[in-house]
């Protein structure tokens, strides 16, 4: 394992930043640190980086135990929030800041953020002010400027906050390209699910300072390991009484459960063909447009759930009763999650995630 | 229509306050000063006591600013870079001095390094004089101002947050190295700003100096003091003739603060 976190534990206060913290990340990999705000999640990657210092716990980069090592000898580049580029600096001087610092000769610093500027796409742009650049510019000369002394690890603090949706999108993408180019082992820390998931290769929980489960993100898609994943993973709507719904039974102590938006079908009255009897009736509440697909409340024995359907299908209007189908839904008590099936669909599933 | 009407009167009403109350008093100095002739003038200006008294005004002055500047800069780094107990009570204790009349300032200093004061044998000791003397003036002048500089630079430092700090760190610079290649540059019209505040004020001390001065014509007298005892002797012209060098510094001083202020602005500061 190339980065490793034991048992660390890091309080401001009352307040409990990181609670018996313990994750493992092999090298090379892209790691998403995941979690609403307030979960710990940055607080984790300042302390990796050495600009906080945890209660107890160890943090383990290549084997070498480096709670005592200064920030400045871990061999880490961080990418700020706000990318903190020096203002007062150009892009080139910006860049070439770290290696000056290191006393490398004004040839190598020349080459190095030539080849560093080129790999970000700048090129003519090296006399400019970071306040003459756009949001994404601005990001790429962080990205430059966290890789020109070579670290061996990099972190990322909410890379795409600042960023506007649509360049965020085209960034996420460059940003994970160039971290394959480089092949260097990184970890970024997101509130947004759907950035952890299309980005990192792997992502961390974290949720009330505890990491709540590590996997791929399909992995942690498909089997959420706590209530807390199985509610903040995916559009989830929780249900108090799934027993009310055909084909659920409700399990011992258990009394509530996850719908997700693609568990559920909504077909016209008269067009559902199979699982008639497994079918709920429903009443439309809602339709909201979402620029690509229709969101759709529908209510079923008094519980409001939510689907989707795609522009191709045939209209349904509020109010319109409707066939509904809930393929599985997730249960969950304390501590752990399951995966109920509807057990009056013989069939086996008809849809993948 | 209505705002139109008001905008009148308070623009109105503002300029004949001003003028009434700071500009016609100013001028009435230069006036007076000229009154018997510009030879008088000139014999009033450069008069040996009060080329003397105009020396140690900038003495006290530059020694003031030069170490208010220094520790307002400790101060103001040490208030918005880190986090420690009792930040709050030593932001508010650097604002005593605009709080407490000069006079109390200049006793304090009586209470401590005079006759009475508990410091005065270890200074008579090593044969150091303060009171009545010039260190006591400079003393007296930095106590007054040192607040300008800290208080200018401190919201700078702040709204500029940590990161670029943090992130020069991590790359490996020293203290030194992140304060002249980040931190100065981005407070330096703040800076320049609170230095000159600071020169206006110390210029123009009188309360807190004039109890520690003794008034020694030609030894502790700095100009305000001096423009008092001319007045005193009855000595209108060269009173006012003194006065008016102090009232051109002035001048000088508020252009350069404007010049400064129109570039912090430009800059994104203050």
């Amino acid at each position: 394992m190339y980065v490793e976190l034991k048992n660390i534990n890091k309080s401001f206060g009352d307040f409990k930043a990181s609670d018996h913290v313990d994750f493992q990340i092999e090298k090379g990999k892209l790691i998403g640190l995941l979690g609403p705000s307030g979960s710990g999640k940055t607080t984790i990657l300042r302390m990796i980086a050495g600009l906080e210092m945890p209660d107890s716990g160890d943090i383990i980069i290549d084997g070498t135990r480096i709670n005592d090592v200064p920030a400045n000898e871990r061999g880490i580049g961080f990418v700020f929030q706000n990318y903190a580029l020096f203002r007062y600096m150009t892009v080139f001087d910006n860049i070439a800041f770290g290696l000056e610092i290191q006393k490398k000769s004004k040839k190598e610093i020349k080459n190095r953020v030539n080849e560093l500027i080129k790999l970000i796409g700048l090129e003519g742009l090296e006399k400019r002010y970071p306040h003459q650049l756009s949001g994404g510019q601005k990001q790429r000369v962080a990205f430059a400027r966290a890789l020109a002394p070579n670290p061996h690890l990099l972190l990322l603090d909410e890379p795409f906050a600042a960023i506007d949706a649509k360049v965020r999108q085209e960034l996420r993408s460059w940003l994970k390209e160039m971290i394959e180019r480089v092949g260097i082992t990184s970890i970024f820390v997101t509130h947004d699910q759907e950035e952890a998931i299309e980005v990192a290769d792997e992502i961390i929980i974290t949720n009330h300072g505890r990491v709540e489960q590590k996997g791929s993100p399909i992995e942690i898609y498909k089997n959420p390991g706590t209530p807390f994943v199985a509610q903040f993973i995916g559009q989830s709507t929780i249900i108090e009484n799934y027993g009310a719904l055909k084909g659920f039974e409700v399990l011992k102590n258990i009394e509530k459960a996850v719908i997700r938006p693609e568990f559920i079908s909504i077909s016209k009255k008269s067009r559902l063909k199979q699982y008639i009897s497994a079918a709920e009736e429903g009443t439309v509440e809602k339709i909201s447009f979402r620029g690509s697909y229709l969101e759709v409340k529908v209510r079923v024995k008094d519980i409001i759930l939510t689907a989707t359907r795609t522009m191709e299908d045939e209209l349904i209007e509020v109010g319109e009763t409707v066939s509904v189908l809930i393929y599985r839904l997730y249960v969950f008590d304390e501590n752990k999650t399951y995966l109920l099936e509807n057990n009056t669909m013989e069939d086996k599933n008809p849809v993948f995630i | 229509m209505k705002s139109k009407i008001t905008r009148i009167i308070l623009i109105t009403v503002s300029f004949i306050f001003i003028g009434g109350m700071l500009v016609l008093p100013l001028s009435s100095v230069i006036v007076y000063a000229l009154r018997d002739g510009i030879k008088a003038y000139k014999e009033a200006v450069f008069d040996e006591y009060t080329v003397k008294a105009l020396y140690l005004t900038i003495i006290a002055t530059m020694s003031a600013v030069a170490l208010n500047t220094l520790f307002g800069i400790f101060a103001a780094w040490t208030i918005t870079k880190f986090n420690f107990r009792g930040k709050q009570l030593l932001t508010t204790l650097i604002d005593i001095p605009f709080a407490i009349s000069p006079v109390i300032a200049g006793l304090l200093f009586i209470l401590i390094f005079g006759r009475v004061g508990w410091a005065y044998d270890f200074i008579e000791k090593y044969n150091i004089k303060i009171v009545f003397a010039i260190p006591g003036i400079i003393l007296a002048t930095i106590f007054v101002t040192f607040p300008f500089v800290s208080r200018e630079i401190i919201p700078v430092l702040n709204s500029q947050g940590k990161d670029e700090e943090e992130a020069a760190a991590l790359m490996g610079a020293d203290g030194f190295k992140i304060f002249r290649k980040i931190t100065l540059p981005h407070m330096k019209w703040a800076l320049l700003y609170g230095v000159i505040l600071c020169t206006a004020r110390a210029m123009g001390e009188f309360g807190a100096v004039s109890v520690l001065s003794g008034h020694l014509r030609g030894k502790t007298n700095t100009l305000p003091l001096h423009v008092e005892i001319l007045y005193n002797e009855f000595n209108l012209t060269s009173a006012f003739a003194v006065s008016s060098i102090l009232v051109i510094m002035a001048i000088i001083i508020l252009i350069l603060r404007n010049i400064v202020e129109y570039k912090g602005k430009k800059a994104g500061e203050l």
